[in-house]
Protein backbone atom coordinates (compact mmCIF):
# COMPACT_ATOMS: atom_id res chain seq x y z
CA UNK A 1 0.00 0.00 0.00
CA UNK A 2 1.82 2.80 -0.88
CA UNK A 3 4.83 1.57 -1.45
CA UNK A 4 7.27 3.31 -4.27
CA UNK A 5 10.20 4.06 -5.75
CA UNK A 6 11.65 7.96 -5.92
CA UNK A 7 11.83 9.32 -9.21
CA UNK A 8 15.04 11.89 -8.17
CA UNK A 9 17.71 11.40 -6.44
CA UNK A 10 17.94 13.19 -3.15
CA UNK A 11 19.32 16.64 -2.85
CA UNK A 12 22.55 15.26 -0.84
CA UNK A 13 23.24 12.95 -3.46
CA UNK A 14 22.91 15.42 -6.53
CA UNK A 15 25.62 17.69 -4.15
CA UNK A 16 28.31 15.10 -4.59
CA UNK A 17 30.76 14.10 -7.46
CA UNK A 18 28.87 12.43 -10.40
CA UNK A 19 29.54 9.11 -10.26
CA UNK A 20 29.18 9.26 -6.15
CA UNK A 21 25.98 10.66 -7.00
CA UNK A 22 25.54 7.76 -9.13
CA UNK A 23 26.07 5.02 -6.34
CA UNK A 24 24.24 7.50 -4.01
CA UNK A 25 21.38 6.95 -5.95
CA UNK A 26 21.98 3.60 -6.40
CA UNK A 27 21.60 2.90 -2.90
CA UNK A 28 18.98 5.23 -2.33
CA UNK A 29 16.52 2.86 -5.20
CA UNK A 30 17.40 -0.11 -3.21
CA UNK A 31 14.81 -1.47 -0.63
CA UNK A 32 17.73 -1.19 1.96
CA UNK A 33 17.53 2.40 1.98
CA UNK A 34 14.51 3.98 4.54
CA UNK A 35 13.17 6.37 1.78
CA UNK A 36 12.19 3.08 -0.15
CA UNK A 37 9.55 2.29 1.25
CA UNK A 38 7.25 4.89 1.08
CA UNK A 39 3.70 3.69 2.38
CA UNK A 40 2.43 6.13 5.00
CA UNK A 41 0.55 3.52 6.57
CA UNK A 42 3.22 1.72 8.03
CA UNK A 43 4.15 2.65 11.74
CA UNK A 44 4.72 0.61 15.21
CA UNK A 45 0.84 1.47 15.75
CA UNK A 46 -0.60 0.07 12.78
CA UNK A 47 1.57 -3.12 13.80
CA UNK A 48 0.75 -3.20 16.78
CA UNK A 49 -2.61 -3.64 16.20
CA UNK A 50 -1.99 -6.63 13.79
CA UNK A 51 0.77 -8.33 16.21
CA UNK A 52 -1.85 -8.11 19.57
CA UNK A 53 -4.77 -9.66 17.24
CA UNK A 54 -1.95 -12.74 16.40
CA UNK A 55 -1.11 -12.82 19.59
CA UNK A 56 -4.55 -14.04 20.55
CA UNK A 57 -5.14 -15.57 17.36
CA UNK A 58 -1.94 -17.77 17.06
CA UNK A 59 -2.01 -18.84 20.65
CA UNK A 60 -5.18 -20.25 20.37
CA UNK A 61 -4.22 -22.06 17.53
CA UNK A 62 -1.20 -23.47 19.56
CA UNK A 63 -3.85 -24.57 22.25
CA UNK A 64 -6.15 -25.69 19.84
CA UNK A 65 -4.03 -27.74 18.20
CA UNK A 66 -1.99 -29.38 20.93
CA UNK A 67 -5.73 -30.52 22.29
CA UNK A 68 -6.41 -31.85 18.62
CA UNK A 69 -2.70 -34.01 19.16
CA UNK A 70 -4.18 -35.17 22.34
CA UNK A 71 -7.61 -36.09 20.78
CA UNK A 72 -6.01 -38.58 18.44
CA UNK A 73 -4.50 -40.22 22.33
CA UNK A 74 -1.22 -41.06 20.79
CA UNK A 75 -0.01 -42.07 23.62
CA UNK A 76 -2.39 -45.24 24.09
CA UNK A 77 -0.58 -47.49 21.28
CA UNK A 78 1.88 -47.07 18.51
CA UNK A 79 -1.08 -47.20 15.40
CA UNK A 80 -1.95 -43.73 16.54
CA UNK A 81 1.06 -42.19 16.71
CA UNK A 82 2.47 -40.71 13.90
CA UNK A 83 5.12 -38.91 15.92
CA UNK A 84 6.69 -41.44 17.93
CA UNK A 85 9.77 -39.60 18.52
CA UNK A 86 7.84 -36.56 20.26
CA UNK A 87 9.93 -37.31 23.68
CA UNK A 88 9.22 -33.96 26.49
CA UNK A 89 6.67 -32.22 23.31
CA UNK A 90 3.84 -35.11 24.73
CA UNK A 91 4.43 -34.00 28.05
CA UNK A 92 0.24 -32.93 28.80
CA UNK A 93 -1.19 -35.74 26.95
CA UNK A 94 -4.09 -36.79 28.94
CA UNK A 95 -7.13 -39.05 28.06
CA UNK A 96 -9.54 -37.50 25.71
CA UNK A 97 -12.95 -37.40 27.26
CA UNK A 98 -16.11 -38.38 25.57
CA UNK A 99 -18.30 -35.45 26.30
CA UNK A 100 -19.05 -33.07 25.37
CA UNK A 101 -19.89 -35.13 22.26
CA UNK A 102 -19.27 -31.86 20.07
CA UNK A 103 -15.99 -31.36 21.75
CA UNK A 104 -13.21 -32.12 19.04
CA UNK A 105 -15.65 -30.71 16.31
CA UNK A 106 -15.67 -27.40 18.42
CA UNK A 107 -11.71 -27.39 18.87
CA UNK A 108 -10.85 -28.46 15.86
CA UNK A 109 -13.10 -26.35 13.75
CA UNK A 110 -11.97 -23.32 15.80
CA UNK A 111 -8.50 -24.57 14.60
CA UNK A 112 -8.83 -24.57 11.08
CA UNK A 113 -11.44 -21.94 10.31
CA UNK A 114 -9.82 -19.29 13.08
CA UNK A 115 -6.23 -20.64 10.96
CA UNK A 116 -8.56 -19.61 7.69
CA UNK A 117 -9.61 -16.04 8.81
CA UNK A 118 -5.93 -15.25 10.26
CA UNK A 119 -4.17 -15.03 7.09
CA UNK A 120 -4.48 -11.64 5.85
CA UNK A 121 -3.67 -10.56 9.15
CA UNK A 122 -0.53 -12.49 9.27
CA UNK A 123 0.60 -10.87 5.65
CA UNK A 124 -0.69 -7.42 6.80
CA UNK A 125 1.43 -8.24 9.74
CA UNK A 126 4.22 -9.42 7.67
CA UNK A 127 3.81 -6.54 4.80
CA UNK A 128 4.12 -4.46 7.90
CA UNK A 129 7.79 -4.85 8.76
CA UNK A 130 9.07 -5.76 5.49
CA UNK A 131 11.54 -2.81 5.27
CA UNK A 132 13.15 -4.32 8.55
CA UNK A 133 14.61 -7.03 6.57
CA UNK A 134 16.69 -5.19 4.24
CA UNK A 135 17.58 -2.19 6.86
CA UNK A 136 21.57 -1.63 7.01
CA UNK A 137 23.70 -2.44 9.20
CA UNK A 138 22.00 -5.95 8.81
CA UNK A 139 24.08 -7.45 11.98
CA UNK A 140 24.69 -4.61 14.85
CA UNK A 141 25.67 -6.89 17.85
CA UNK A 142 25.30 -11.09 18.47
CA UNK A 143 21.82 -10.17 19.92
CA UNK A 144 21.16 -8.40 17.25
CA UNK A 145 22.09 -11.57 15.05
CA UNK A 146 20.56 -13.96 17.19
CA UNK A 147 17.14 -12.35 17.34
CA UNK A 148 17.34 -12.11 13.13
CA UNK A 149 17.76 -16.07 13.52
CA UNK A 150 14.66 -16.24 15.48
CA UNK A 151 12.82 -14.32 13.34
CA UNK A 152 13.72 -16.30 10.71
CA UNK A 153 12.49 -19.45 12.47
CA UNK A 154 9.36 -17.15 13.28
CA UNK A 155 8.45 -16.33 9.93
CA UNK A 156 9.69 -19.71 8.22
CA UNK A 157 7.54 -21.23 11.10
CA UNK A 158 4.48 -19.10 10.84
CA UNK A 159 4.30 -19.43 6.73
CA UNK A 160 5.07 -23.07 6.84
CA UNK A 161 2.42 -24.09 9.55
CA UNK A 162 -0.65 -22.10 7.63
CA UNK A 163 1.43 -23.87 4.29
CA UNK A 164 1.26 -27.56 5.36
CA UNK A 165 -2.39 -26.51 7.08
CA UNK A 166 -4.32 -24.91 3.71
CA UNK A 167 -2.46 -27.62 1.58
CA UNK A 168 -3.61 -30.37 3.91
CA UNK A 169 -7.17 -29.26 4.19
CA UNK A 170 -7.15 -28.65 0.24
CA UNK A 171 -6.22 -32.72 0.17
CA UNK A 172 -2.62 -31.05 -1.69
CA UNK A 173 0.35 -33.13 -0.63
CA UNK A 174 2.85 -31.51 -1.58
CA UNK A 175 4.82 -30.71 1.11
CA UNK A 176 8.02 -33.17 1.73
CA UNK A 177 6.79 -36.07 4.73
CA UNK A 178 3.11 -36.82 6.09
CA UNK A 179 1.19 -34.26 7.40
CA UNK A 180 1.26 -34.79 11.21
CA UNK A 181 4.83 -34.69 12.06
CA UNK A 182 5.69 -31.65 9.98
CA UNK A 183 2.48 -29.77 11.14
CA UNK A 184 3.07 -30.92 15.22
CA UNK A 185 7.20 -30.71 15.01
CA UNK A 186 6.89 -27.28 12.90
CA UNK A 187 4.43 -25.79 15.28
CA UNK A 188 7.09 -26.06 18.26
CA UNK A 189 9.73 -24.88 16.27
CA UNK A 190 7.51 -21.64 15.17
CA UNK A 191 5.97 -21.40 19.03
CA UNK A 192 9.45 -21.19 19.95
CA UNK A 193 10.05 -18.05 18.67
CA UNK A 194 6.70 -16.82 18.96
CA UNK A 195 6.96 -16.94 22.52
CA UNK A 196 10.29 -14.96 22.19
CA UNK A 197 9.28 -12.38 20.02
CA UNK A 198 5.96 -11.67 22.39
CA UNK A 199 8.38 -11.63 25.50
CA UNK A 200 10.02 -8.77 23.41
CA UNK A 201 7.44 -6.79 21.80
CA UNK A 202 3.94 -7.84 23.35
CA UNK A 203 5.40 -5.08 26.07
CA UNK A 204 6.06 -2.48 23.45
CA UNK A 205 2.82 -2.95 21.26
CA UNK A 206 1.03 -2.32 24.51
CA UNK A 207 3.09 0.91 25.43
CA UNK A 208 2.41 2.36 21.49
CA UNK A 209 -1.12 1.69 21.80
CA UNK A 210 -1.52 3.19 25.03
CA UNK A 211 0.25 6.48 24.36
CA UNK A 212 -1.05 7.39 20.77
CA UNK A 213 -3.23 4.62 19.50
CA UNK A 214 -3.24 3.60 16.04
CA UNK A 215 -2.70 7.20 14.11
CA UNK A 216 -0.95 8.74 16.65
CA UNK A 217 2.86 9.92 16.25
CA UNK A 218 5.20 7.97 18.22
CA UNK A 219 8.60 9.51 18.98
CA UNK A 220 11.49 8.05 16.37
CA UNK A 221 8.76 5.34 14.98
CA UNK A 222 11.24 2.82 13.50
CA UNK A 223 8.61 1.72 10.71
CA UNK A 224 7.12 5.10 10.00
CA UNK A 225 8.53 6.20 6.02
CA UNK A 226 11.21 9.27 6.53
CA UNK A 227 9.60 10.44 3.14
CA UNK A 228 6.07 9.11 2.90
CA UNK A 229 4.28 8.69 -0.61
CA UNK A 230 0.52 10.89 -0.57
CA UNK A 231 -2.00 8.68 1.11
CA UNK A 232 -4.75 6.36 -0.59
CA UNK A 233 -5.63 5.42 2.67
CA UNK A 234 -5.61 5.67 6.35
CA UNK A 235 -4.07 3.35 8.58
CA UNK A 236 -7.42 2.79 9.93
CA UNK A 237 -9.69 1.83 5.94
CA UNK A 238 -5.97 -0.17 5.77
CA UNK A 239 -6.64 -2.29 8.89
CA UNK A 240 -10.31 -2.48 7.91
CA UNK A 241 -9.62 -3.63 4.82
CA UNK A 242 -7.48 -6.72 6.04
CA UNK A 243 -10.75 -7.41 8.22
CA UNK A 244 -12.70 -7.38 4.92
CA UNK A 245 -10.58 -9.91 4.28
CA UNK A 246 -10.94 -11.87 7.41
CA UNK A 247 -14.64 -11.74 7.48
CA UNK A 248 -14.72 -12.61 3.44
CA UNK A 249 -12.91 -15.96 4.70
CA UNK A 250 -14.96 -16.65 7.69
CA UNK A 251 -18.52 -16.45 5.71
CA UNK A 252 -16.41 -18.38 3.17
CA UNK A 253 -16.02 -21.33 5.26
CA UNK A 254 -17.20 -21.09 8.60
CA UNK A 255 -20.23 -23.60 7.40
CA UNK A 256 -18.57 -26.58 6.39
CA UNK A 257 -18.64 -26.55 10.13
CA UNK A 258 -22.61 -27.79 9.46
CA UNK A 259 -25.08 -29.78 7.31
CA UNK A 260 -27.98 -27.68 5.33
CA UNK A 261 -27.62 -24.18 4.15
CA UNK A 262 -24.84 -23.05 6.22
CA UNK A 263 -22.20 -25.41 4.17
CA UNK A 264 -23.69 -24.16 0.94
CA UNK A 265 -22.70 -20.46 2.12
CA UNK A 266 -18.97 -22.15 2.87
CA UNK A 267 -18.08 -20.95 -1.09
CA UNK A 268 -14.84 -21.74 -1.33
CA UNK A 269 -13.48 -24.04 1.00
CA UNK A 270 -12.67 -27.92 1.02
CA UNK A 271 -16.13 -29.90 2.32
CA UNK A 272 -18.01 -26.58 1.60
CA UNK A 273 -20.01 -25.66 -0.88
CA UNK A 274 -22.34 -29.15 -1.37
CA UNK A 275 -22.91 -32.02 0.24
CA UNK A 276 -21.69 -35.86 -1.66
CA UNK A 277 -25.11 -36.84 -1.77
CA UNK A 278 -29.02 -36.61 -0.96
CA UNK A 279 -30.62 -38.40 1.60
CA UNK A 280 -30.27 -40.33 5.18
CA UNK A 281 -26.76 -41.14 4.03
CA UNK A 282 -25.95 -37.83 2.20
CA UNK A 283 -23.60 -36.07 4.47
CA UNK A 284 -19.57 -35.32 4.61
CA UNK A 285 -17.50 -38.07 3.77
CA UNK A 286 -13.90 -38.43 4.65
CA UNK A 287 -12.78 -40.91 2.35
CA UNK A 288 -15.06 -43.03 -0.12
CA UNK A 289 -15.18 -46.42 -0.08
CA UNK A 290 -14.02 -46.96 -3.97
CA UNK A 291 -10.85 -44.11 -2.87
CA UNK A 292 -9.45 -46.91 -0.61
CA UNK A 293 -10.12 -49.82 -2.46
CA UNK A 294 -13.22 -51.33 -0.68
CA UNK A 295 -15.54 -53.11 -2.55
CA UNK A 296 -18.03 -55.98 -2.38
CA UNK A 297 -15.56 -58.66 -1.95
CA UNK A 298 -14.62 -57.22 1.61
CA UNK A 299 -18.22 -56.03 2.61
CA UNK A 300 -20.58 -58.51 1.27
CA UNK A 301 -21.77 -62.05 1.51
CA UNK A 302 -18.26 -63.14 2.92
CA UNK A 303 -17.77 -60.67 5.67
CA UNK A 304 -18.38 -61.39 9.14
CA UNK A 305 -16.82 -59.23 12.73
CA UNK A 306 -14.02 -60.76 14.45
CA UNK A 307 -14.24 -60.05 18.10
CA UNK A 308 -11.33 -61.15 20.26
CA UNK A 309 -10.74 -61.11 23.84
CA UNK A 310 -9.95 -63.36 26.76
CA UNK A 311 -13.27 -65.15 25.69
CA UNK A 312 -11.40 -66.46 22.67
CA UNK A 313 -11.96 -65.26 18.77
CA UNK A 314 -16.02 -64.79 18.18
CA UNK A 315 -17.06 -64.38 14.63
CA UNK A 316 -20.89 -62.47 14.17
CA UNK A 317 -22.12 -62.10 10.83
CA UNK A 318 -24.42 -58.92 9.93
CA UNK A 319 -27.31 -60.64 10.83
CA UNK A 320 -25.97 -61.74 13.99
CA UNK A 321 -24.83 -57.89 15.06
CA UNK A 322 -28.38 -56.97 14.22
CA UNK A 323 -30.20 -59.25 16.22
CA UNK A 324 -28.21 -57.90 19.45
CA UNK A 325 -30.11 -55.11 21.64
CA UNK A 326 -29.74 -52.15 19.27
CA UNK A 327 -28.92 -48.86 20.42
CA UNK A 328 -28.88 -45.20 19.35
CA UNK A 329 -26.38 -42.24 19.81
CA UNK A 330 -26.60 -38.68 17.88
CA UNK A 331 -22.93 -37.48 17.20
CA UNK A 332 -21.34 -36.07 14.46
CA UNK A 333 -18.27 -36.70 12.31
CA UNK A 334 -16.01 -34.22 12.72
CA UNK A 335 -12.19 -34.32 11.22
CA UNK A 336 -8.91 -32.71 11.85
CA UNK A 337 -9.04 -31.15 8.86
CA UNK A 338 -11.65 -28.65 10.01
CA UNK A 339 -15.04 -29.80 8.54
CA UNK A 340 -17.51 -31.75 10.58
CA UNK A 341 -21.22 -32.55 10.01
CA UNK A 342 -24.18 -32.09 12.55
CA UNK A 343 -25.12 -34.62 14.94
CA UNK A 344 -26.16 -37.72 12.71
CA UNK A 345 -28.48 -40.35 14.55
CA UNK A 346 -26.46 -43.66 14.49
CA UNK A 347 -27.71 -47.20 15.73
CA UNK A 348 -25.87 -50.47 16.14
CA UNK A 349 -24.30 -52.58 18.87
CA UNK A 350 -22.73 -51.08 21.97
CA UNK A 351 -19.08 -51.10 22.49
CA UNK A 352 -19.31 -52.11 25.81
CA UNK A 353 -21.66 -55.30 25.18
CA UNK A 354 -19.01 -56.49 22.97
CA UNK A 355 -16.41 -55.86 25.60
CA UNK A 356 -18.58 -57.86 27.90
CA UNK A 357 -18.86 -60.48 24.79
CA UNK A 358 -15.29 -60.70 24.72
CA UNK A 359 -14.45 -61.67 28.26
CA UNK A 360 -14.84 -58.29 30.14
CA UNK A 361 -18.53 -58.40 31.33
CA UNK A 362 -17.68 -55.11 33.66
CA UNK A 363 -15.12 -52.14 33.46
CA UNK A 364 -13.91 -53.16 29.86
CA UNK A 365 -10.46 -51.90 28.42
CA UNK A 366 -9.38 -50.12 25.19
CA UNK A 367 -10.09 -52.00 22.04
CA UNK A 368 -7.57 -52.10 19.02
CA UNK A 369 -10.10 -51.38 15.72
CA UNK A 370 -9.09 -52.97 12.42
CA UNK A 371 -10.65 -52.22 9.16
CA UNK A 372 -10.57 -54.48 6.38
CA UNK A 373 -8.81 -51.47 4.25
CA UNK A 374 -5.88 -52.82 3.05
CA UNK A 375 -3.42 -49.54 3.22
CA UNK A 376 -3.78 -46.27 4.70
CA UNK A 377 -2.32 -44.55 7.48
CA UNK A 378 -5.24 -45.23 10.38
CA UNK A 379 -6.90 -48.52 8.76
CA UNK A 380 -6.11 -49.35 12.64
CA UNK A 381 -7.06 -47.42 15.40
CA UNK A 382 -6.79 -48.33 19.33
CA UNK A 383 -9.46 -46.79 21.92
CA UNK A 384 -9.03 -46.05 25.12
CA UNK A 385 -11.30 -47.66 27.91
CA UNK A 386 -13.53 -44.75 28.55
CA UNK A 387 -14.24 -44.61 24.81
CA UNK A 388 -15.06 -48.05 25.02
CA UNK A 389 -17.14 -48.04 28.62
CA UNK A 390 -19.38 -44.48 26.96
CA UNK A 391 -22.72 -45.80 26.56
CA UNK A 392 -22.85 -43.75 23.18
CA UNK A 393 -19.95 -45.44 21.42
CA UNK A 394 -21.21 -48.41 19.16
CA UNK A 395 -20.07 -50.26 16.56
CA UNK A 396 -22.86 -48.68 14.00
CA UNK A 397 -24.45 -50.68 11.12
CA UNK A 398 -27.38 -47.91 10.59
CA UNK A 399 -27.56 -43.91 10.30
CA UNK A 400 -30.33 -41.92 10.17
CA UNK A 401 -32.75 -45.17 9.84
CA UNK A 402 -31.40 -46.73 7.09
CA UNK A 403 -28.19 -49.38 6.79
CA UNK A 404 -24.94 -47.46 6.44
CA UNK A 405 -23.64 -46.70 3.25
CA UNK A 406 -20.39 -47.84 1.55
CA UNK A 407 -18.88 -44.57 1.31
CA UNK A 408 -19.67 -44.49 5.40
CA UNK A 409 -18.47 -47.78 6.28
CA UNK A 410 -20.98 -50.86 5.43
CA UNK A 411 -21.34 -53.39 7.03
CA UNK A 412 -20.36 -51.95 10.47
CA UNK A 413 -17.86 -48.84 11.80
CA UNK A 414 -16.85 -47.15 15.23
CA UNK A 415 -18.57 -44.14 15.96
CA UNK A 416 -17.49 -42.44 19.15
CA UNK A 417 -18.72 -38.97 20.97
CA UNK A 418 -15.78 -36.58 20.49
CA UNK A 419 -13.51 -38.47 19.10
CA UNK A 420 -11.35 -37.34 16.00
CA UNK A 421 -13.01 -38.52 12.67
CA UNK A 422 -9.85 -41.01 11.64
CA UNK A 423 -10.57 -42.93 15.05
CA UNK A 424 -14.11 -43.92 13.79
CA UNK A 425 -13.04 -46.83 11.92
CA UNK A 426 -15.09 -47.78 8.86
CA UNK A 427 -15.24 -50.81 7.54
CA UNK A 428 -14.44 -52.91 10.90
CA UNK A 429 -13.60 -56.45 10.67
CA UNK A 430 -12.06 -57.30 14.03
CA UNK A 431 -11.94 -55.71 17.51
CA UNK A 432 -9.76 -56.78 19.99
CA UNK A 433 -9.90 -55.98 23.50
CA UNK A 434 -7.66 -55.43 25.90
CA UNK A 435 -4.57 -53.91 27.41
CA UNK A 436 -3.05 -51.72 24.60
CA UNK B 1 31.98 2.06 34.53
CA UNK B 2 31.22 -0.92 36.80
CA UNK B 3 33.10 -3.58 35.03
CA UNK B 4 32.26 -6.14 36.99
CA UNK B 5 28.32 -5.57 36.72
CA UNK B 6 26.97 -8.47 34.88
CA UNK B 7 24.63 -6.44 33.31
CA UNK B 8 26.77 -3.94 31.84
CA UNK B 9 28.76 -6.75 30.40
CA UNK B 10 26.46 -8.67 28.62
CA UNK B 11 25.01 -5.29 27.52
CA UNK B 12 28.43 -4.88 26.43
CA UNK B 13 29.14 -8.27 24.53
CA UNK B 14 25.90 -9.22 23.83
CA UNK B 15 24.37 -5.94 22.62
CA UNK B 16 21.13 -6.54 24.10
CA UNK B 17 19.55 -6.56 27.48
CA UNK B 18 19.67 -9.99 29.64
CA UNK B 19 15.86 -10.45 29.70
CA UNK B 20 16.73 -10.80 25.53
CA UNK B 21 19.50 -13.45 26.23
CA UNK B 22 17.68 -15.40 28.27
CA UNK B 23 14.14 -15.35 26.14
CA UNK B 24 16.49 -16.11 22.78
CA UNK B 25 18.33 -18.44 24.68
CA UNK B 26 15.31 -20.73 26.14
CA UNK B 27 13.86 -19.97 22.32
CA UNK B 28 16.65 -21.94 20.31
CA UNK B 29 16.42 -24.14 23.11
CA UNK B 30 13.16 -25.43 22.66
CA UNK B 31 13.09 -24.94 18.62
CA UNK B 32 15.80 -27.02 18.13
CA UNK B 33 14.53 -29.61 20.19
CA UNK B 34 11.90 -29.70 17.88
CA UNK B 35 13.78 -28.93 15.47
CA UNK B 36 15.82 -32.31 15.53
CA UNK B 37 12.52 -33.74 14.96
CA UNK B 38 10.93 -31.91 12.27
CA UNK B 39 14.18 -32.50 10.24
CA UNK B 40 14.61 -36.09 11.06
CA UNK B 41 12.85 -37.18 7.36
CA UNK B 42 13.21 -35.48 4.22
CA UNK B 43 15.90 -32.52 5.65
CA UNK B 44 16.52 -30.73 2.87
CA UNK B 45 12.59 -30.57 1.86
CA UNK B 46 11.74 -29.27 5.07
CA UNK B 47 14.44 -27.09 4.95
CA UNK B 48 13.98 -25.37 2.09
CA UNK B 49 10.09 -25.55 2.83
CA UNK B 50 10.43 -23.71 5.76
CA UNK B 51 13.36 -20.95 4.65
CA UNK B 52 11.85 -21.26 1.63
CA UNK B 53 8.61 -20.13 2.39
CA UNK B 54 10.38 -17.00 3.76
CA UNK B 55 12.03 -15.97 1.00
CA UNK B 56 9.57 -16.50 -1.22
CA UNK B 57 7.13 -14.37 0.58
CA UNK B 58 9.51 -12.02 1.21
CA UNK B 59 11.43 -11.98 -2.08
CA UNK B 60 8.48 -12.78 -4.69
CA UNK B 61 4.95 -12.27 -3.00
CA UNK B 62 5.58 -9.08 -1.55
CA UNK B 63 7.30 -7.43 -4.51
CA UNK B 64 4.75 -8.57 -6.61
CA UNK B 65 1.70 -7.30 -4.91
CA UNK B 66 3.54 -4.32 -4.08
CA UNK B 67 4.29 -3.83 -8.32
CA UNK B 68 0.92 -4.28 -8.69
CA UNK B 69 -0.24 -2.03 -6.05
CA UNK B 70 2.13 0.60 -7.60
CA UNK B 71 1.04 -0.11 -11.14
CA UNK B 72 -2.81 0.61 -9.91
CA UNK B 73 -1.44 3.89 -8.44
CA UNK B 74 -0.09 4.99 -11.28
CA UNK B 75 -3.26 4.42 -13.60
CA UNK B 76 -5.53 5.93 -11.08
CA UNK B 77 -3.75 9.23 -11.68
CA UNK B 78 -4.63 12.19 -9.45
CA UNK B 79 -7.70 11.25 -7.67
CA UNK B 80 -5.87 9.32 -4.85
CA UNK B 81 -8.89 7.86 -2.79
CA UNK B 82 -10.62 6.26 -6.01
CA UNK B 83 -7.53 3.74 -6.11
CA UNK B 84 -8.97 2.01 -3.00
CA UNK B 85 -12.17 1.02 -5.40
CA UNK B 86 -10.28 -1.23 -7.65
CA UNK B 87 -7.68 -2.17 -4.64
CA UNK B 88 -10.24 -3.17 -2.05
CA UNK B 89 -11.63 -5.85 -4.19
CA UNK B 90 -8.92 -6.65 -5.97
CA UNK B 91 -7.21 -7.41 -2.43
CA UNK B 92 -10.01 -9.24 -1.34
CA UNK B 93 -10.37 -11.75 -4.65
CA UNK B 94 -6.34 -12.39 -4.98
CA UNK B 95 -6.40 -13.17 -1.05
CA UNK B 96 -9.04 -16.05 -1.78
CA UNK B 97 -7.18 -16.92 -5.06
CA UNK B 98 -3.88 -17.79 -3.41
CA UNK B 99 -5.28 -19.35 -0.30
CA UNK B 100 -7.55 -21.58 -2.08
CA UNK B 101 -4.95 -22.05 -5.28
CA UNK B 102 -5.32 -25.78 -5.77
CA UNK B 103 -8.92 -26.14 -5.34
CA UNK B 104 -10.15 -23.46 -7.60
CA UNK B 105 -7.57 -24.54 -10.35
CA UNK B 106 -8.31 -28.11 -9.87
CA UNK B 107 -4.72 -28.73 -8.87
CA UNK B 108 -5.86 -30.57 -5.76
CA UNK B 109 -6.40 -34.44 -7.47
CA UNK B 110 -7.30 -36.26 -4.30
CA UNK B 111 -10.18 -34.24 -3.64
CA UNK B 112 -12.96 -35.85 -5.85
CA UNK B 113 -11.62 -39.26 -5.52
CA UNK B 114 -11.29 -38.85 -1.93
CA UNK B 115 -14.43 -36.96 -0.98
CA UNK B 116 -17.30 -37.50 -3.18
CA UNK B 117 -16.76 -33.86 -3.93
CA UNK B 118 -16.14 -32.36 -7.03
CA UNK B 119 -13.83 -29.76 -7.48
CA UNK B 120 -15.14 -27.86 -10.46
CA UNK B 121 -17.60 -25.63 -8.37
CA UNK B 122 -14.64 -23.73 -6.74
CA UNK B 123 -13.76 -21.62 -9.63
CA UNK B 124 -17.17 -20.84 -10.92
CA UNK B 125 -17.70 -19.59 -7.00
CA UNK B 126 -14.10 -17.60 -7.18
CA UNK B 127 -15.42 -15.66 -10.23
CA UNK B 128 -18.69 -15.33 -8.79
CA UNK B 129 -17.33 -13.38 -5.68
CA UNK B 130 -14.98 -11.34 -7.75
CA UNK B 131 -17.63 -10.75 -10.09
CA UNK B 132 -19.57 -9.04 -6.78
CA UNK B 133 -16.85 -7.49 -5.47
CA UNK B 134 -15.97 -5.39 -7.85
CA UNK B 135 -19.75 -4.98 -8.75
CA UNK B 136 -20.15 -3.84 -5.25
CA UNK B 137 -17.61 -1.71 -5.21
CA UNK B 138 -18.72 -0.23 -8.18
CA UNK B 139 -22.00 0.78 -6.87
CA UNK B 140 -20.27 2.22 -4.11
CA UNK B 141 -18.11 4.47 -6.26
CA UNK B 142 -21.18 5.65 -7.74
CA UNK B 143 -23.25 6.18 -4.93
CA UNK B 144 -20.09 8.17 -3.15
CA UNK B 145 -19.74 10.30 -6.72
CA UNK B 146 -23.83 11.00 -6.19
CA UNK B 147 -24.12 11.97 -2.88
CA UNK B 148 -21.59 14.85 -2.43
CA UNK B 149 -24.11 16.56 -4.85
CA UNK B 150 -26.97 15.98 -3.03
CA UNK B 151 -25.50 17.20 -0.03
CA UNK B 152 -24.75 20.32 -1.41
CA UNK B 153 -28.27 21.09 -3.28
CA UNK B 154 -29.36 20.39 0.78
CA UNK B 155 -26.42 22.30 2.28
CA UNK B 156 -27.45 25.63 -0.09
CA UNK B 157 -30.46 27.30 1.81
CA UNK B 158 -28.88 26.44 5.26
CA UNK B 159 -25.86 28.67 3.76
CA UNK B 160 -28.38 31.00 2.74
CA UNK B 161 -29.50 31.58 6.80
Amino acid sequence: MGDSRRNSPTPHASLSRFSSGRAATLLERLPSAPGFWRSPVRGVGFTAVLGLVLLAGITLLFVTGLLSYAAYNPDLNPVNDKTPDKGLLGFYLFAWPTGPHWLYRLTQGLHVTVGIVLVPVLLAKLWSVVPKLFALPPVRSVGHALERISLLLLVGGALFEFLTGLLNIQLEYLFPGSFYPLHFYGAWVFFAAFLAHAGLRVPQAVRVLRSGGLSGKVRDDPLESPDPAGPTISRRGALAMVGAGSLLLLVTSAGRSFDGPARLLALLTPHGAAEPGSGPDGFQINKTAAAVGITTTETGEGWWLTVSGPAGNLRFTREQLLAMDQYSAALPIACVEGWSTSDQWWRGVRLSDLAALAGYPDRPPGVLVESVQRSGPFRRAALRDNQVRDPRSLLALQVNGEDLSPDHGYPARIIVPAAPGVLNTKWVGRLTFGEL
Amino acid sequence: MNRANPRTLVRRWYGEGTLHLVLMAASFALAGYAGVRLLAGDTLGVAVWFVGAALVHDLVLVPLYASADLLLRRCSGRRSGSVNYVRVPAFLSGLLLLMWFPLITRQAEHYEPYSGLSPDVFLGNWLLITAVLFLGSGLWLVFRTVRPRRSETKERPSASH
